[in-house]
């Protein structure tokens, strides 16, 4: 019972609770910055990402150029604003997909006691492959695309939602609310949005903020690996496979998309461990 | 009145319902007895059995997601491999060696069949069978699959261990917040910062390959060095998070307390009462991790120009290599699921509760 409360215990002002836990408000703001910043792209730079300038290439950072200039003498600072877009729009979309199919998975296991057997030897052995490797397997099946990309991330973290959602929802189902809503002959539909799902937000918002870092993460290292999105549409895994060429010559082309992919991940992270302890304090402690 | 029966503690062994002994609230106790050695082994037994049938099941559905994932490929998967240039006779040719041109229900009884034979099909540019290609490159992969985990283990257990003790502290804050760093930086990039300081500035180690043909074991380990520091230090910091969660659970517990009575050194309680009850699920945590590593190999190898497994499953999707891709997924999982299984065995010898 005390699970359930926890579960089902929503605080209405949760950004003022995140303020008592300093590292996650950090981390909070860290990723404010960075979403801000990768919105204003245009007017925080002064160079386009793709603006060629044979004249400046492999110009150290300074004045000109904040963070330098790559082999073709575009804007380091630019390429790594307007790559933030790429990135944070590929991790919200993965965790947007790997939402949806882990929600319907995570109910349907939860609730229905027959469906729960196939649905979680299903997710099991879903989670048996390495997230890499079953990405760069379905992007190569699928093809390589950024939405190919988010599609087959999104594949791959959804059993991880799909087990928050069933773990919650085997506890919701046996609570008086859902037995007297079944009593008063609520669809099952109905009780699965209103009464379930409503209380599993937040463990889901906890997992989620987790697989926004680790979907940063992947993505990065597809485009690295070239298996990724378009060469032609800057992100930080690309930027950096490309200063991979000049690391001792240029050693600024690949260490600002770096640092880049280490805060927001970092941020991602601290905010996830954060909420953890606000929403779900049962697995505050566990890793 | 409430009353003032009180179950019998509980203690090992089987779980019986006791009828008549209800408190009154709705409350049924249930006490157990002390197992023979006869109904403990058949518990263990049937457990034991469950778990295999559980793992077989996994496996089985493993091997479709690995069938179906060529078979989303839009359009033909063999004119995808062999590109545009190629001509309708070699595709048609392509399709019948992978046995394409039959019904799915057909292809996926050859393929299943080819499993249970050991077959795991015939790499497309490679020229040799996806077994014999994963096998010559599986040495690079399984040293540097054992390093980085033994490097992550020394990092991550004492600090972890340390942390839990110290928990609160300066210390233990600059631990949590590093393992988090560690948790956040991509292992490509930390690789080729380590390359750049270590290969390139001070010379101390070869900066890509394996070593040549001829070279001897030390050589190519130390190859293997920097590649081993980037996967184990990346890795450590699941690892080092779970040995502190699992401590600080046990740190607290009534034998920890008894000891620290009877006099014992802080030393032996922490490592002799404490870390041997905490032990299992940081066993759990560095076996699966050891499953988990092929997944940094891919990335790690790729940088370091390492002619692993890894390195192989990237240019095979490069190539659309659609039989090796397969075969190492199929593979990698099965290892993670088979690893997963010993582990759970392991808890049953060990553990009598979750026998039931």
């Amino acid at each position: 019972m005390a699970g359930a409360a926890s579960i089902a215990g929503r605080e209405p002002n949760l950004l003022m609770r995140l303020v008592s836990r300093p590292t996650a408000l950090g981390g909070l703001l860290v990723l404010v910055v960075i979403a801000l910043a990768a919105l204003f792209a245009p007017w925080l730079s002064s160079h386009a990402p793709g603006q060629l300038s044979i004249a400046n290439r492999l110009t150290p950072p300074g004045a000109l150029y904040l963070m330098g200039t790559d082999d073709l003498g575009r804007d380091i600072f630019a390429r790594v604003l307007y790559s933030g877009r790429t990135s944070l729009t590929v991790g919200f979309l993965v965790v947007a997909v790997a939402s949806v199919i882990g929600i319907v998975l995570g109910l349907v296991a939860g609730f229905f006691r027959k469906a729960d057997a196939p649905v979680s030897r299903l997710i099991d052995a879903m989670m048996a492959f390495p997230d890499i490797l079953l990405a760069i397997a379905l992007v190569a099946a699928l093809g390589p695309s950024a939405a190919n990309v988010v599609l087959a991330l999104g594949i791959v973290y959804a059993p991880r939602l799909a087990r928050v959602v069933r773990a919650s929802t085997l506890v919701i189902r046996e609570l008086p609310y859902v037995e007297a809503a079944r009593a008063l002959a609520v669809p099952t539909p109905v009780i699965l949005v209103r009464h379930v799902l409503r209380n599993v937000t937040s463990p889901l918002l906890v997992q989620a903020t987790f697989i926004f870092a680790q979907a940063i993460l992947a993505e990065a290292g597809l485009s690295f690996l070239g298996v990724g999105i378009s060469p032609d549409i800057p992100t930080w895994g690309t930027m950096i496979s490309v200063g991979r060429q000049y690391m001792s010559s240029a050693g600024w082309i690949m260490l600002f998309p770096g640092l880049a992919i280490v805060f927001t991940v970092l941020a991602l992270q601290l905010l996830g461990d954060g909420l953890r302890d606000l929403l779900d304090p049962r697995l505050a402690k566990d890793i | 009145m409430a009353s003032t029966w009180m179950p019998p503690l509980p203690v090992h062994g089987e779980r019986v319902r006791v009828r008549g002994e209800n408190d009154g609230n709705g409350y049924t106790a249930r006490h157990t007895k002390p197992p023979t050695k006869r109904t403990d082994r058949n518990t263990m037994l049937r457990a034991a059995f469950n778990r295999l049938v559980g793992m077989l099941t996994v496996m089985i559905l493993v091997v479709t997601i690995v069938f179906v994932i060529v078979r989303v490929t839009p359009g033909d998967p063999a004119a995808v491999m062999l590109g545009p240039e190629a001509t309708a006779q070699d595709v048609e040719d392509l399709r019948q060696r992978l046995g394409l041109d039959g019904s799915l229900i057909e292809q996926f009884g050859v393929y299943v069949a080819g499993i249970a034979r050991g077959d795991l099909g015939q790499s497309i540019f490679l020229g040799q069978s996806v077994g014999t290609a994963l096998w010559q490159r599986a040495e690079p992969t399984f040293f540097l699959t054992i390093f980085s985990l033994l490097i992550a283990v020394v990092i991550a257990l004492p600090v972890g261990i340390a942390s839990a003790y110290w928990r609160g502290s300066l210390f233990d804050q600059t631990m949590t917040t590093l393992a988090m760093l560690a948790a956040s930086v991509p292992s490509f990039w930390l690789g080729l910062l380590l390359i750049q300081s270590f290969a390139v500035g001070l010379g101390w180690f070869p900066t890509s390959g394996y070593g040549g043909p001829g070279t001897t074991l030390f050589e190519r380990l130390h190859h293997l060095v920097l590649p081993a520091v980037t996967l184990g230090v990346v890795s450590s910091a699941l690892i080092m998070r779970f040995t502190r969660a699992s401590m600080l659970d046990v740190l607290n517990d009534d034998y920890v307390r008894t000891a620290r009575s009877k006099g014992m050194t802080e030393w032996r309680v922490v490592l002799k009462h404490a870390l041997k009850n905490a032990l299992i699920p940081i066993l759990t945590v560095i076996g699966l991790t050891a499953a988990l590593l092929i997944s940094g190999a891919i990335v790690t190898e790729t940088v370091f120009g390492l002619p692993g497994v890894g390195n192989l499953i990237v240019s095979a999707v490069l190539r659309r290599d659609y039989p090796v891709i397969q075969g190492a997924l199929l593979i990698v999982a099965g290892l993670y699921v088979l690893v997963n299984f010993l582990i759970d065995m392991l808890y049953l010898l060990v553990d009598p509760r979750v026998r039931y």
